[in-house]
């Protein structure tokens, strides 16, 4: 009783973490989960390597005469394909912490208010990594031979992450919007099979119809898949990777600040 | 100053319900608070008020001086609130979840770790530390909840019904901790919809009733708002209950008070004499008695004889 004593006794709080502090402790959390629910991985592993087999395979003969062939065009594609469809669970996992009320614990605490997204966000760029390492692994095995060398994939992988985490804002408004998890879902691919077919993800822009060529050319993910495609072979990508940059600017500056409103919002 | 918090006139819309229709509150530095009412009274709206999750249509509250809307930054660095639901992440351990707190409110790692071992360690939780909290029970549930707010020891703690769902022997547990809790000095204020939990935790409580105050104390003057002495009888046939209240009805000269339990009779006494009026009465007729008792209205007669309508936990007994 005692000891007891001392541990419930009344005394002065620390200062709050700091708003980088906070943003850190709760990327740590999102590991911790992935730790104690290795299953969360699944996505992130079983996908990728079940969409560059696929993909590669199927279309490989049609499109390029052989599998090995196409895998060049295709693995850059596909890598920004598969972490695009991973950055839903974003949304989906946000929605179940709100709902569980979990966020009522963050919100209440004297902390800067944002952390809690972006420690989230922190948190799954770690498994975008996870999941783009597996596709790149993959890709190798299958014959895949990037020109630009180690410097050029790097970048590209950077490239996506950097475009993922912009659009995991666009999901965390869902999450935040929709009542249940599978809504996220349902909401986020309207949205996201659109964006990422209706692009040059798996075939040449000039293979298509000019009105369609037209729409595809302007969006964005048209954008990072010729950049990434480009920068892993070493071909001028500068273009490209600035238009993608531009986008993901927009997208964050654009959804962050509603994220917020929402996040601040009473629910 | 010496109230922790003040409400004055607080309204809360959602839509066309309004979940608070102009409560009015003061609650004094150090005292255990009631919020009393049955489900969708308002008690949760009005704590998730207080602690800056929600913000008024009208009205005006303050916490320890700040205004909740205004300062709802330094509201927040002096309470902390245990929710009716997860407050902790259930795929993280105990002793992460505490972690976790600690280190967003600004202790250091070592500190942060040495802090949630002496709370699991105060809360009976040392064994679970490791475990992850879903595979908890209710009760250690609800305990670590409870220490999730104890990370630092807040000014004022909102508990948003804190033994709900739990076995009585969980109930006693939290019970106890709150009172330790209070005795420290920190100020705590716990909606609940159990009558005998506000009245042996709160010193002062407030009965809450379609988002408005409709009654305001100590238990003990509750319970004397409503009649000094009750008189409390159970039948040994249910079925002869109306028979019984008219007869103690027309013994007493007045109204018997609404009684939870199908076999329960209760009424208002002026003086403990008219208890024998009401038995020999009832015995003449062939009425058979169980049980009888003379003393303190319940708060459940308390809460019916205010509203018209019997608490949550009586609806529940009496389908029992």
């Amino acid at each position: 009783m005692n000891a007891a004593h001392e541990v419930l006794a009344l005394r002065a709080r620390p200062r709050p973490a700091s708003a980088p502090s906070a943003v850190l402790t709760l990327a740590w959390r999102a590991l911790l989960k992935i730790k104690h629910v290795p299953f969360q991985l699944f996505d992130v592993t079983v996908t990728p390597i079940m969409f560059t087999l696929l993909f590669t395979f199927i279309f490989g003969g049609a499109l390029a005469g052989t599998p090995r062939r196409y895998v060049q065009y295709l693995l850059p594609g596909v890598l920004v394909q598969t972490v695009l469809f991973i950055t839903v669970y974003t949304g989906v996992g946000l929605n179940t912490d709100i709902h569980k009320g979990l966020y009522d614990r963050f919100r209440s605490l004297p902390m800067w208010q944002p952390a809690p997204l972006l420690g989230a966000l922190a948190g799954d760029v770690f498994r975008y990594s996870v999941a783009s390492a597996l596709i790149l692994i993959v890709g190798f095995i299958l014959g895949f031979r990037p020109q630009g060398g180690a410097t050029g994939v790097l970048l590209a992988v950077a490239l996506v992450l950097t475009f993922s985490f912009a659009l995991s804002w666009l999901w965390i408004i869902v999450g935040m919007l929709v009542r249940t998890p599978e809504s996220v879902m349902t909401t986020s691919f309207v949205f996201l099979m659109p964006l990422t077919f209706a692009s040059d993800i798996f075939v040449d822009l000039t293979t298509m119809p000019g009105w369609l060529q037209a729409v595809v050319g302007r969006n964005p993910v048209t954008y990072l898949a010729s950049a990434s495609r480009s920068l892993m072979h070493g071909q001028p990508a500068g273009r490209d990777v600035l238009w993608t940059l531009l986008a993901s600017a927009v997208i964050v500056l654009a959804a962050s600040p509603i994220a917020m409103r929402l996040y601040r919002k009473e629910r | 100053m010496t109230n922790a918090i003040e409400t004055t006139g607080l309204v809360k819309h959602f839509g066309a319900t309004r979940a608070l229709d102009g409560v009015d509150l003061r609650i004094r530095l150090g005292s255990v608070y009631g919020l009393l009412g049955p489900n969708g009274a308002g008690k949760t709206t009005a704590i998730r008020i207080l602690a800056t999750l929600l913000e008024p249509t009208a009205g005006r509250a303050t916490v320890l001086g700040h205004d909740v809307v205004r300062e709802a930054a330094a509201v927040r660095s002096k309470v902390s609130l245990t929710g009716q639901f997860a407050s902790v992440d259930e795929d993280l351990s105990g002793q992460e979840n505490l972690v976790l707190v600690g280190r967003l409110l600004g202790l250091s790692w070592r500190d942060a770790k040495r802090r949630a071992s002496e709370l699991l360690e105060a809360f009976g939780l040392a064994e679970a530390a490791g475990r992850q909290v879903q595979t908890y029970s209710g009760g250690e549930r609800r305990r670590i909840d409870i220490a999730a707010s104890l990370v630092a020891i807040p000014e004022i703690l909102f508990l948003d019904e804190p033994t709900t769902g739990l076995d009585p022997r969980s109930r006693s547990q939290v019970w106890d901790l709150v009172r330790r809790i209070a005795a420290e000095g920190t100020t705590v204020l716990l909606t609940t919809q159990y009558l005998d939990e506000a009245d042996r935790l709160a010193d002062r409580m407030a009965v809450i009733d379609h988002g408005r105050v409709i009654a305001e104390g100590t238990s003990r003057e509750l319970k004397a708002s409503v009649g000094s002495n009750a008189l409390h009888l159970r039948l040994v046939d249910a079925g002869r209950r109306a028979e019984a209240q008219r007869l103690v009805t027309r013994v007493l000269g007045n109204g018997v008070l609404p009684a939870g339990e199908p076999a329960e009779v209760a009424a208002r006494l002026e003086n403990a004499a008219q208890a024998a009026a009401v038995l020999s009465a009832l015995s003449e007729r062939g009425i058979e008695v169980a049980q009888f008792s003379v003393g303190d209205p319940s708060l459940d007669e308390v809460f019916l004889a205010l509203t018209g309508r019997p608490t949550e936990t009586t609806h529940t007994e009496a389908k029992r």
